[in-house]
């Protein structure tokens, strides 16, 4: 890594480390002191390795200078420290004393902590998100507002307005009891589920800046598995889902950021490596009794890593999707499940079942038909295509679409 | 929307006993049929197919094998679905994998308490 991208993701990377540890020191109502401490950090950072260059462990020199700046700021702002003490149980007596632990365990303990105060129930699923993305991966307003198309200052309201709640709330960043595992886990699990889904189906462009979603959410992920008591089967079953996907990222996108349909891809572009741990964790998943939503998804992922367009792959793709419908209703699983209905079962049978579906507000929708009708009534395939286009809201999508319609209309044309 | 209790019934004395094959075909049936009221939202519990065997419990201490000593037709098992109207959940049944083996499905709205 050169030197310029390197100090970006050494920042972003030891920011949430950092940020964790102190505010689990501090207490919740004071993470923004924890932030200004960091920022500063990286403020004297940049002066000094701009001039001098990168110490030989940059790492070992952002932690002493921020525990330096930590006790600092307690000496200089007593009222501030008496505070704090007060929270701080194991402090005796100087503020000398004081222990900012930044060992890989307690930067691990704090992170995991932090990640269920993010999940409290005042919290909402948004601000859920944008918050991890703040707190736990260390992304500023502006990357977030990237990664959700939407503007640094709506991001930036959220973050504070979320960070107000969790003072008011008083949420404690402390390891999760195993009442508030049980209690808690299925939200952080939905909030990393969608943070890798933010990365991975994201209309934005930025195909770095997803990347870098997905990879969090794994580590995250990654985080609970670690940790005996929040490495529960879901946990594996969910980071198994995330390395299937990943396993085709380099496939699904062309270089203009465009998709690229399952059917249509490289499969030399997708990546062994990913298939063989998402394999790995989808074992792991099943030494326990619980069967959750992230087993299904995880396992329809597994059989789309199959190459082979066998009877056998998608009848049990087919058979997947209708056990995880029964656990949890969504629009785009029950379009999956219809297409793969039309592999298992043919295309006249997921044609029926597709008018069942009431789903005539989404692009997916029409797009799915479109599909289902070509080669037998190509009329209608082309209405549906046409409904869908119109409707869809991104450009990548559209131009998907768009190859569809040239396709049949060709066809149409030719006869 | 209310929910509306389906209940299966069938003639199982007169069922030809189905190859291992043919029972994972019928299993496929129902799985699909299930997925499909599930895939439009519409499924509030999959229900659960019942055993065969039975007793019925009447006053005065007296419990008797059956009902089927009574009555031809056995409930084999029932689902909960929901639907604006009872005839949309009758229209969910129209699909339904016992109407091919002779038996029939019962609808029933759960008044909820």
């Amino acid at each position: 890594m050169e030197q310029n991208e390197l100090i970006p993701h050494l920042f972003r990377t030891e920011y949430q480390k950092i940020v964790a540890v102190l505010s689990r020191l501090f207490g919740i109502e004071h993470i923004e002191t924890a932030e200004d401490i960091v920022s500063d950090t990286f403020l004297q950072a940049t002066e000094l390795w701009g001039l001098k260059g990168l110490p030989p462990n940059p790492t070992a020199w952002l932690y002493t200078v921020a525990k330096n700046k930590t006790k600092d700021y307690l000496k200089r702002d007593t009222l501030f420290a008496q505070k704090v003490s007060l929270e701080l149980k194991n402090i005796t007596s100087t503020l000398d004393e004081i222990e900012i632990d930044l060992s890989h365990k307690n930067i691990n303990d704090s992170q995991l902590a932090m990640m269920f105060a993010v999940c409290h129930p005042s919290i909402s699923a948004e601000s859920q998100i944008a918050l991890s993305l703040n707190l736990l991966c260390g992304f500023g307003a502006e990357e977030i507002a990237e990664a959700f198309l939407t503007n640094k200052e709506v991001i930036y309201k959220r973050l504070n307005r979320a960070k107000e709640k969790l003072r008011i709330e008083k949420v404690k960043i402390e390891p999760p009891t195993l009442f508030e595992i049980n209690d808690r886990l299925a939200t952080v699990l939905t909030t990393l589920y969608l943070l890798f889904n933010e990365g991975y189906y994201s209309t934005s462009q930025n195909t770095t800046i997803r990347k870098e979603l997905c990879r969090e959410a794994m580590r995250l992920t990654f985080l609970l598995i670690e940790n005996q008591n929040t490495g529960k089967p879901a946990v594996n079953a969910l980071l198994s889902l995330m390395c299937f996907h990943s396993s085709r990222f380099e496939a699904r996108l062309n270089p203009n950021g465009e998709i690229i349909l399952y059917e249509d891809q490289d499969t030399n572009l997708w990546s062994t490596e990913l298939i063989k741990k998402g394999e790995y964790y989808l074992n792991q998943s099943s030494k326990g009794e619980e069967l959750s939503k992230y087993h299904f998804e995880a396992a329809i992922a597994y059989w789309h890593t199959q190459k082979n367009d066998t009877t056998e792959k998608w009848e049990t793709i087919l058979q997947l999707y209708n056990r995880l419908l029964q656990i949890e209703y969504s629009p785009i699983a029950a379009l999956n499940r219809t297409y793969a209905l039309a592999k298992a079962n043919g295309k006249e049978e997921a044609i029926v079942e597709a008018e069942k579906l009431n789903l005539t507000g989404n692009h997916l929708y029409h797009s799915l038909l479109g599909h289902l009708y070509t080669g037998i009534d190509d009329t209608k395939a082309l209405n549906h295509f046409q409904i869908a286009v119109n409707t869809a809201k991104s450009d990548s999508e559209k131009a998907v679409i768009l190859k569809n319609i040239n396709r049949i209309s060709n066809v149409i044309n030719s006869n | 929307m209310k929910d509306f209790l389906l209940v299966f019934r069938n003639d199982y004395s007169t069922q030809p006993k189905a190859s291992p094959e043919e029972m994972q075909a019928e299993m496929k049936k129902w799985m699909d049929w299930i997925g499909g009221i599930a895939a439009q939202n519409k499924l509030t519990n999959p229900g659960n197919p019942l055993g065969s065997a039975g007793k019925v419990v009447r006053p005065n201490n007296v419990i008797t094998d059956g009902p089927y000593t009574e009555i031809k037709e056995l409930i084999g098992g029932y689902t909960i679905v929901k639907a604006e109207t009872i005839e949309e959940a009758a229209g969910l049944a129209k699909g339904c994998p016992i109407l091919y083996v002779g038996g029939n499905v019962e609808v029933r709205e759960v008044i909820a308490m």
